[in-house]
């Protein structure tokens, strides 16, 4: 950079040859990160440390500590900040992304190890917890059938609650529904589920079943989705609503034909990442839809599986074998939600409201 | 937000008025009979919705009622829980006070793990990272704010918590003396170990508002500072944290409402017990939905009543937090006008 | 208009797609897990098995301890009658009578005798009639431990009170010295695990050491662990598998969770030579069961201080509770078929082999009378 700034060599000796201060290279971070983390790998293994999160602390220790001494001694304090800001970032991601990395490459890599057709398409049947075999079929059904009768509970409940609120409401009631709808979300899931087994099961005296499940997960489902239609109501443009009852539509038709359609890409977003978060449900179910190891295609009698359910229960049978199918139950699990996440980006994406956002 | 949707985004229906002038209800739109049937829809699911939460209410509070009827302990100061009597001879004896503690202790240290931590990744997304990793991260951060509970609870039992060991062994013998952190050997199953798996999975929704509200900061205010020479440390510390503040407080009230009442997870790795240890990394303790996930099934209806009775304490705890955070974004919305 | 109905044409045949492949998936599934695994193992055919009219979804829950002994005859059982859908539930002991009270199962599986006031209760579910509990699942409760180069360990009850009462806190303590001379034990500390949920596995264990050192072990004997402190874990296959995961660990569960992996305590009882946690070594102390149930109950009491040579006192009964009269008509023919087969000598048979024991003859044959007379 000096060689840049031709400062003629004469008598003003004193004046710094640059008017930028001096920095350091743009290979400094790098090279302080690689030095610290070797130095730390040579700690671990000469103190006799096992455990490779102090490693990775102190690598993270040394890597701050180190920069901000360098910046420090070459460019000045202020600048020094700036890099011990940078640096402390920057180790802060990586800190963060160290476990959640691990928590997709433990389910992948063991979960892999029994994940294949056979998995998919087979009950646990007779097995018992030590042997190996047996498979997911039964409570993938569970899954699929409990949130699609919880969607049909929650989602008229919760898109007509949202309208009211959003295209009729001002008086009193809207502002308990909405005060309601706050507490609701705040429901823990057990105790949702601890309401439907006292009325439908211990009151009503139905059996247990996968509808019994539904029901609670469609509690914990409402306020989800009166919320996140009620924000997507709200950035449909006024100047729709209104020229449309100003061609004499009737309101109800304007919300059907304008304000829907208008907002349908985010509310069928918000419609699938609660029914996202609710497939991940263990508490309710585990009270609810009770366990069954067999193929139960009748959620309305009888108990059902489900995945998140069978997953802790292979956990908790705590053998080699039933470990290994967690694993796998679980991988499975994640990429059910994986893919219904995508696919609600890929709604809210595809049908974006064109506001001017 | 409740409050945002009365100032900003009501849709005008008064405006509509004097065209139509007509009375209050044609004005509401409900004259025509289509008009009537479907706000009584509308207007049916908002109340249906109304009769479940209070039905719920009426449920939690007859059975802590008849829970707390009985109970020969004082509710929110005995340690113990002993709805069936075996210790004093039948009479149901219990208290919160250890759940409270447990609840407590395990939330905080996942905030102060969790909120550094997420602000980190937060502003690496918004500020730090080049553009093109940028997009990906955030949305992978995104996705694991999916990933269930029962999932974080595996790995934390069979991967997390047998490499803590070493951290609880070299912590106890650098902190020992504060008592906070004396770690007696035997499996790292404590207190400690819930509150970092909370954190990691109180992570990425700490993370997703906090860069939302990074993301608002007004472009003019960081370019006027960098115009003024200052590093980007200082453009962050000057005009992207205050204007953050409320928006990361508010973040962190979601993520300490899902740390209060994570059930799973925390019953595949805590070791519990009924008593108040000094130190967080020694086994023992217990929360709230812990306490009722692995205590439910062998209670007798009473012991539920009691369990219940504990659910009631959790859920206004959870509800009071919720609301506090609800209440400082709304607040946050209104003054700001950065998205005006 | 017409880009709308073009939108809602996608939207309709997706769901179409959706739901045409959820059906598609409904028939391809299948609950024949022979052919992979350990599931190959082919179970044969036993023509002792009576089915007669038996069919239909048999559902029962209750104690994790025969967890093991239920899955291993259900496996023979629905082999031969293949109509019956039998479903377990390891739910614990508590809520597995609880839900047989309220009519949700056809059995339950209990570690302990019915009460008074649930037998009382059960009239109104057995229609006049009461429930009745049947011991058929017996079982050793064997002290595991994991202390790296300990190979044999012998204790006694006093020493085991101390052990889990925290008196003793290294495994190099003299007691423990005393009682094996021969072994080297190492400095480390002991880590005692408990239930952290109610069961009978711990009524039974805290029972044992309340009969049998009674100075040591202040507490009331029951189904949560009283003692404040120690390290717990959720059911017998969680203290189970921490006994394996940590150094210096001891814990308590049936013999069947002990697997291959986990060292087993003998047990310095009246008799001369420490006794093993075995099968056989259980069923002697059985036998010394008296029967006090009244009228067709059949609920033993167990001796905790047994005076036969080679009996190992550490034992645990499971009932299975049902209706006397009065069960539920349409699943009282596979109630009766599949508790008539555990009884028969096959399948207590089958219990040896895994890790159970069987019930005593004289007892067994009061069992299979009361089961042939369910109504």
């Amino acid at each position: 950079m000096s060689t840049t700034t031709p400062t003629p060599p004469g008598p003003l000796v004193e004046r710094p040859a640059t008017l930028k201060a001096a920095t350091l290279p743009r290979w400094s971070p790098l090279a302080v990160a690689l030095g610290s983390a070797a130095v730390a790998v040579g700690i671990g293994l000469g103190a006799g440390l096992h455990s490779r999160i102090q490693w990775g602390l102190i690598a993270a220790l040394l890597f701050i500590a180190g920069s901000y001494a360098l910046a420090v001694a070459v460019e000045g304090t202020r600048q020094a900040r700036d890099r011990l800001a940078t640096s402390l970032v920057w180790v802060m991601f990586l800190l963060a992304v160290v476990p959640l990395a691990s928590l997709i490459y433990e389910t992948v890599q063991r979960g892999i190890k029994v994940f294949d057709v056979y998995f998919l398409t087979h009950s646990m049947g007779v097995l018992s917890d030590e042997e190996t075999g047996g498979g997911i079929y039964h409570a993938l059904i569970g899954t699929l059938q409990q949130v699609l009768l919880a969607s049909v509970i929650a989602v008229p409940i919760g898109l007509l609650t949202a309208i009211y609120l959003v295209e009729y409401g001002r008086g009193k009631l809207s502002k308990v529904i909405t005060f309601f709808v706050d507490v609701m979300t705040g429901i823990p899931s057990i105790v949702a589920g601890l309401f439907v087994l006292s009325f439908w099961i211990l009151i009503l005296g139905f059996g247990y079943s996968g509808w019994a499940g539904a029901m609670a997960l469609a509690i914990l489902m409402m306020p989800v989705i009166v919320r996140s239609t009620e924000e997507m109501l709200k950035l449909v443009p006024n100047e729709l609503r209104e020229a449309s009852l100003a061609l004499g539509v009737p309101k109800w038709r304007t919300i059907l034909k304008v304000v829907l359609p208008t907002a349908i890409g985010g509310i069928t977003t918000g419609v699938m990442l609660s029914v996202a978060r609710i497939a991940g449900e263990t508490a309710p179910v585990l009270l609810l839809v009770w366990v069954n190891p067999l193929i139960n295609t009748n959620p309305f009698e009888g108990s059902q599986a489900s995945l998140p359910l069978y997953v802790y229960q292979q956990y908790a049978a705590g053998t080699d074998a039933s470990y290994d199918r967690a694993w796998a139950a679980a991988l499975a699990l994640i990429g059910f939600i994986m893919i219904l996440n995508l696919a609600a980006r890929g709604i809210a994406r595809w049908k974006a409201p064109k506001t001017g956002r | 937000m409740d409050i945002s949707s009365k100032t900003t985004a009501r849709p005008p229906v008064d405006d509509v008025q004097p065209v139509a002038p007509v009375d209050k209800a044609a004005a509401r739109g409900a004259t025509r009979p289509g008009d009537r049937i479907f706000l009584g829809f509308s207007r049916g699911s908002g109340i249906a919705l109304l009769a479940i939460m209070a039905a719920i209410a009426a449920f939690l509070t007859y059975r802590t009622a008849l829970a707390l009827a009985d109970n020969t302990g004082n509710f929110l100061t005995t340690f113990e829980w002993d709805p069936a009597g075996s210790s004093t001879g039948g009479k149901p004896y219990f208290g919160i006070a250890v759940l409270v503690f447990g609840t407590v202790v395990s939330s905080v240290i996942a905030l102060l793990i969790a909120v550094p931590v997420a602000i980190g990744i937060a502003l690496f997304i918004s500020h730090y990272a080049p553009r093109k990793l940028a997009t990906p991260i955030a949305y992978v951060i995104d996705l694991l704010a999916a990933v269930p509970s029962i999932v974080y609870g595996l790995w934390g039992a069979l991967v997390v918590a047998p490499n803590l060991t070493g951290l609880y062994s070299w912590l106890d013998d650098y902190f020992g003396w504060t008592g906070v952190f004396e770690y007696n050997g035997g499996a790292p199953r404590s207190l400690m170990t819930v509150g970092i798996l909370l954190a990691i999975m109180i992570l990425p929704i700490i993370t997703n508002v906090s860069r939302e509200v990074f993301l608002q900061v007004p472009k003019m205010h960081e370019e006027a500072a960098l115009a003024l020479g200052a590093t980007r440390w200082e453009v962050i510390r000057m005009s992207v944290l205050p204007f953050g503040r409320s928006g990361i407080i508010s973040a962190s009230m979601l993520g300490l409402g899902r740390a209060l009442g994570e059930t799973i997870a925390v019953a595949t790795v805590l070791s519990p017990s009924f008593l108040i240890n000094a130190s967080v990394l020694d086994y023992g303790g217990g929360t709230f939905a812990q306490n009722i996930a692995s205590k439910f099934n062998e209670a007798s209806e009473y012991g539920q009543d009691a369990l219940i009775a504990s659910g009631l304490v959790l859920f206004v705890i959870t509800l009071l937090v919720n609301g506090a955070a609800r209440l400082i974004i709304a607040r946050r919305k209104e003054y700001s006008g950065a998205n005006a | 208009m017409k880009l709308q109905r073009k939108n809602r044409l996608r939207a309709l045949s997706l769901g179409a797609l959706a739901v045409s492949g959820a059906l598609a998936l409904t028939a391809c599934g299948s609950d024949d897990t022979s052919g992979s695994g350990d599931g190959g193992k082919e179970t044969t055919a036993n023509a002792n098995i009576k089915c007669d009219d038996a069919k239909g979804q048999l559902a029962a829950s209750g104690s994790s301890a025969q967890k093991n002994a239920i899955d291993a005859w259900r496996k023979v059982y629905t082999t031969n009658c293949k109509d019956v859908q039998l479903n377990y539930n390891p739910t614990g002991s508590g809520a597995g009578i609880t839900a047989f009270l309220q009519g949700q199962t056809a059995f339950a599986g209990s570690d302990s005798a019915l009460k008074p006031e649930e037998i009382e209760k059960s009239k109104k579910v057995c229609s006049n009639s009461q429930a009745i509990g049947l011991p058929l699942v017996g079982g050793p409760i064997a002290v595991g431990y994991n202390v790296p180069g300990v190979d044999e360990l012998t204790l006694d009850a006093k020493t085991l009170a101390d052990i889990f009462n925290d008196k003793i806190k290294t495994w190099d303590d003299k007691a423990i010295a005393k009682l094996n001379p021969d072994a080297k034990l190492p400095k480390t500390k002991i880590q005692a695990f408990h239930r952290s949920d109610e069961s009978g596995t711990t009524d039974n264990f805290t029972k044992y050491l309340k009969g049998a050192a009674p100075a040591a072990w202040p507490y009331e004997p029951g189904k949560s662990w009283e003692p404040k402190g120690g390290q717990s874990a959720n059911g017998s296959a969680g203290v189970a598998s921490q006994v394996k995961q940590t150094a210096g660990a001891i814990s308590y569960f049936e013999l069947s969770y002990a697997g291959e992996g986990i060292k087993t305590v003998d047990l310095k009882t009246q008799a001369k030579e420490p006794v093993k946690a075995t099968v056989d070594n259980a069923s002697k102390a059985i036998a010394e069961a008296k029967v006090v149930g009244k009228g067709k109950d059949l609920s033993l009491e167990l001796n905790y201080k047994p005076t036969a040579e080679g009996a190992y006192p550490i034992t645990l009964v499971t009932y299975e509770i049902v209706c006397e009269k009065g069960n539920k008509a349409e699943t009282l023919p596979a109630t009766k078929s599949f508790l008539t087969y555990i009884a028969s000598e096959d399948g207590q048979n089958v219990l040896k082999e895994n890790d159970y024991a069987p019930i005593p003859a004289e007892i067994i044959s009061k069992v299979r009378s009361t089961v042939a007379g369910l109504s």
